[in-house]
């Protein structure tokens, strides 16, 4: 007699589902909903860390409203994840209890943040990818990925205008804030290729409309980044060397270092309320 | 210190208010960057449907010092107060 896996599980304490295979295509929704929430929760918590450190109290504020912006809609896109896959992980899980080689955001959110300027232009960078992604999911077939873009692309529009305005400002102001923004600039430039490389979840997901192909965003960022950097007086790398692995979960030696501070608390503490 | 932002007042009108009223102040070096941080740092929890940013150096005060002449004066004159009408029924609420 074949045993009855949904009972078994059921009485295990489990969901009643078992875990999805490799191939089901609701698994590569919960990596593409990963992808979109690790991005939110990484950059989200990075920009967090300036929380009382920033040069002016207004900027720290503004800074903090964002990372909450980003946490906020990273409660959305972990939280659609685990009712995809289905095993009782809600966002919470997904965000403190995986290890780094199980998050799937883009190399470029786990830099560290640097000066304020390295810190601004990294926030421009995705931005100016952000947005039209958060445009295209709004046509997404799957009503829930649509419904939550909606919701992230009112707050996305605030914060490519700020990110944006600053850049100009500081790349067009004095001599120090110029070359710092160019540094910056330069820095950062080799981990933006990777939000345009596509892999095989990727085409699936747009085969499907549930999400948009990767290459298709790449106009966009580009009319947004050369306006912006013309404006601030700064140059464009040629560079077209693509660091990737992120979306894989291949990720640089900040991303544990990062971690350890942001999951210490449900680590040491698991379910820990307060 | 010398290189700081200037300072900018901060007048908001809430969800159901009909005026602007004082909030605070924030520095900024212009008023589109007191505009972005007024709505950063003072409408964080929906208070605002309309934000005004004033320069504090634009306002004109009145001085604490001169409290006395300036305010004293209208002291216990109640027939300023329009209180001594009797206004008809038919006018409703005033």
């Amino acid at each position: 007699m074949t045993p009855d896996a949904e009972a078994l599980a059921k009485a295990a304490g489990g969901t009643g589902r078992a875990p999805l295979a490799a191939d089901a295509p609701e698994m590569d929704l919960f990596t593409g909903l990963t992808r979109l929430g690790d991005n939110t929760l990484i950059l989200g918590h990075r920009v967090s860390e300036w929380c009382g450190h920033s040069p002016v109290l207004e900027e720290d504020i503004a800074l903090a409203n964002m990372a909450l912006d980003l946490i906020g809609q990273t409660q959305f896109w972990l939280g659609l994840a685990g009712e995809v896959e289905g095993q009782g992980r809600d966002a919470d899980a997904l965000a403190f209890r995986r290890d780094a080689w199980d998050f799937h955001n883009l190399l470029l959110v786990e830099r560290p943040n640097g000066d304020f300027g390295q810190t601004l232009m990294r926030q421009f960078l995705f931005d100016a990818w952000h947005a039209p992604m958060l445009k295209a999911l709004e046509g997404s077939s799957d009503a829930r990925i649509a419904e939550i873009a909606v919701k992230a692309g009112k707050e996305v529009a605030y914060h490519i205008e700020r990110s944006a305005d600053l850049v100009i400002r500081l790349g067009d102001g004095t001599e120090e804030s110029h070359a710092r923004m160019q540094k910056a600039l330069d820095r950062l430039w080799g981990f933006t290729g990777e939000m345009f490389i596509g892999d095989a979840v990727d085409a699936r997901l747009a085969e499907a409309g549930i999400m948009p192909a990767p290459e298709s965003l790449r106009a966009a960022w580009d009319e947004t980044v050369n306006h912006v950097l013309a404006e601030a007086t700064l140059t464009r790398p040629d560079g077209t060397f693509a660091h990737q692995g992120g979306k894989q979960g291949r990720h640089s030696e900040h991303m544990g270092h990062m971690l350890a501070p942001m999951q210490w608390l449900q680590r040491a503490y698991p379910d820990a309320k307060w | 210190m010398s290189n700081e932002w200037p300072l900018w007042e901060v007048f908001i009108r809430g969800q159901h208010g009909l005026n602007h009223r004082h909030v605070g102040s924030l520095h900024a070096p212009d008023s589109e960057l007191a505009m972005r941080h007024a709505r950063d740092v003072y409408t964080r929890r929906n208070e605002g449907v309309s934000i005004w940013v004033v320069p504090s150096s634009e306002i004109t005060a009145s001085a604490p010092s001169d409290k006395g002449p300036m305010f004293e004066p209208s002291n216990a004159k109640v027939y300023r107060h329009p209180t001594f009408y009797d206004i008809p029924d038919e006018v409703g609420h005033m």
